[in-house]
């Protein structure tokens, strides 16, 4: 009998039922967590949104400075990074949309592959990726410092609104960068993947290659990275103010806010990237 | 500046009723409560108590950061704390200043005391510049002006805070531990700007100001300060005047007549 019962337990079945409680609960927990975060990250950014509104104008000679600032850290100072990802990224496409279209006969694709792979998908995303690893990790590490070190409690004492002072400039100023540094991603990487066709001979003269361009892009192809961009600037500033800024921090929490604030940043820009290829799929 | 007329002499300030304060950074933690206090405008108080004894959270109740966790405070006949847009020049009337300063770091000493100035009035630079600079010759800040606040040393800091609580001309001045880990020469500079300040400087155009002050050590306030409160026990008690607080019972009166302090 005692034999029985031990070769039942020792079965895998048996192993995992008594871990089955807790793995629902961490499970449970987990969901709780993510519900909660949902719930704050809503409010914060209905607030903020109510702030932008009921303030517009308001203070204007310190926030339309700050909103300059903001915009010139998230888009104008990487300029030259950008510049350089530009180049590996036409590189990174054409050099391998040669290797395979190029035995097939089929280089016409190229404009549109530059078009589908660039302009609707990764320049969008990496644009984002990098300005929160630049920008957004340095806004949690700014705003939980300020919080732990009373900064905001020093600008409630002085009558100065935090959302309106601290994250209204940066949501607007990283909306603005994202979208500026996107453009000019996808330009640079348009142009350099031009660069590497010819490098690698493939017969492609530069006024087919813009026909291509020219016949693959859509009206909607603008709208939607226009609105794209605007959206995911606007989600990284709002994840990185709210966890730097939404809950009293101490500084050795500072660390955990800010990874924290990069993995729900993700998770926020990957699944508005994917509400966008429904879009696309559906129109 | 703050659009109010200034309340007349001996009206109250602050008033409070059954207060309990909470502590700031826990709000589950009761820090002080049954507090009855009333300040009248003109007055100059001091808060004396030992480390950890709430003063911090009480003043940042006083200053309208959280609200009492029970009992009613009023500031100029006003409920408080205020958080309404509507409310906000009643809220003006009382400056405060922080332990640390708590000054922004990305700003320079000149445009920390200019913020306040130019958040509210929608001043540019060039039209703070005026207010700004006479508040740093006051407080002797002018060399630093350019400077940040982190290569700043903490009395310097402090001034700086204070610097930024009268740029919007206050009629109430809370000023959390001003001589808390000051030098000599600190410690005079404050005590003596705080008189003025009390009687009428020319910063504020000669008018009173109401100040409560806290502090763990008492000593340095007699002869400046006019009444005394201690925080302990969790309680709050009024002494009033240095002749009543020197004739008081009590180990902690006594404590912060007597105890050599290393803080102060």
């Amino acid at each position: 009998m005692e034999t029985g019962n031990a070769s039942a337990l020792s079965s895998p079945r048996a192993r995992l039922l008594p871990r089955l409680p807790a793995l629902t609960s961490y499970l449970g927990r987990g969901l709780f967590h993510f519900l909660l975060t949902l719930q704050g990250l809503g409010a914060f950014a209905l607030i903020t949104l109510g702030v932008m509104i009921t303030r517009f104008g308001a203070a204007r000679e310190v926030i339309r400075p700050r909103i300059f600032q903001e915009a010139a850290r998230a888009g104008l100072r990487l300029l030259p990074m950008f510049l350089f990802m530009a180049a590996a990224l036409g590189l990174v496409v054409i050099g391998q949309t040669v290797s395979w279209l190029a035995p097939v006969g089929a280089i016409d694709f190229l404009g549109t592959v530059m078009v589908i792979v660039v302009v609707r998908e990764l320049g969008p995303l990496a644009t984002a990726l990098l300005v929160l690893a630049r920008i957004g990790t340095a806004n949690v590490i700014e705003l939980g410092t300020a919080r732990a070190m009373g900064e905001v409690e020093a600008l409630e004492a002085l009558g100065i609104d935090p959302i309106h002072y601290l994250v209204v400039p940066r949501v607007i100023g990283m909306a603005l960068g994202v979208f500026a540094l996107t453009v000019y991603l996808i330009l640079g990487a348009l142009l350099s993947g031009y660069l590497w066709a010819f490098v690698q001979d493939v017969p492609l003269r530069p006024g087919d290659y813009f026909h291509q361009l020219a016949s693959a892009l859509s009206g909607l192809d603008f709208a939607l990275l226009a609105v794209k961009t605007l959206a995911f600037g606007s989600i990284i500033a709002l994840v990185t103010c709210y966890h730097g800024l939404a809950q009293p921090l101490r500084l050795e929490e500072v660390s955990r806010a800010t990874v924290a604030a990069v993995a729900q940043s993700i998770i926020a820009c990957v699944l508005i990237d994917a509400l966008f290829i429904i879009i696309y799929l559906v129109t | 500046m703050t659009g109010h007329l200034p309340a007349p002499a001996g009206a109250p300030a602050i008033e409070m009723t059954d207060v309990a304060v909470g502590a700031m950074r826990d709000p589950d933690t009761i820090v002080a409560k049954q507090i009855n206090w009333t300040v009248n405008a003109g007055e100059y108080w001091v808060v004396a108590g030992l480390h950890g004894s709430g003063k911090s959270d009480f003043l940042m109740l006083t200053g309208g950061l959280m609200p009492p966790r029970q009992g009613r405070y009023q500031f100029f006949g006003g409920a408080m704390p205020i958080f309404e847009e509507a409310r906000l020049k009643e809220r003006l009337r009382l400056g405060l200043v922080f332990d640390g300063g708590q000054l922004f770091n990305h700003l320079t000493v000149a445009e920390n005391i200019a913020l306040p100035l130019r958040y509210h009035y929608n001043l540019s630079r060039s039209q703070a510049a005026a207010t700004v600079s006479k508040l740093l010759e006051c407080t002797e800040l002018a060399p630093w002006a350019e400077s940040t606040p982190g290569t700043l040393g903490r009395g310097w800091q402090k001034r700086v805070g204070l610097a930024r609580a009268l740029a919007l001309k206050p009629e109430v001045l809370l000023v959390d531990g001003p001589l808390a880990g000051l030098d000599p020469r600190h410690v005079k500079w404050w005590l003596g700007f705080l008189d003025q300040l009390a009687k009428g400087h020319p910063l504020m155009q000669g008018r009173p100001l109401t100040l409560v002050v806290t502090t763990a050590d008492i000593r340095p306030w007699k002869g400046h300060a006019r009444q005394f409160a201690v925080l302990r026990n969790h309680g709050f008690v009024v002494l009033g005047a240095w002749e009543q607080l020197k004739a008081a019972s009590g180990e902690l009166v006594r404590e912060l007549l007597t105890e050599p302090s290393q803080t102060e």
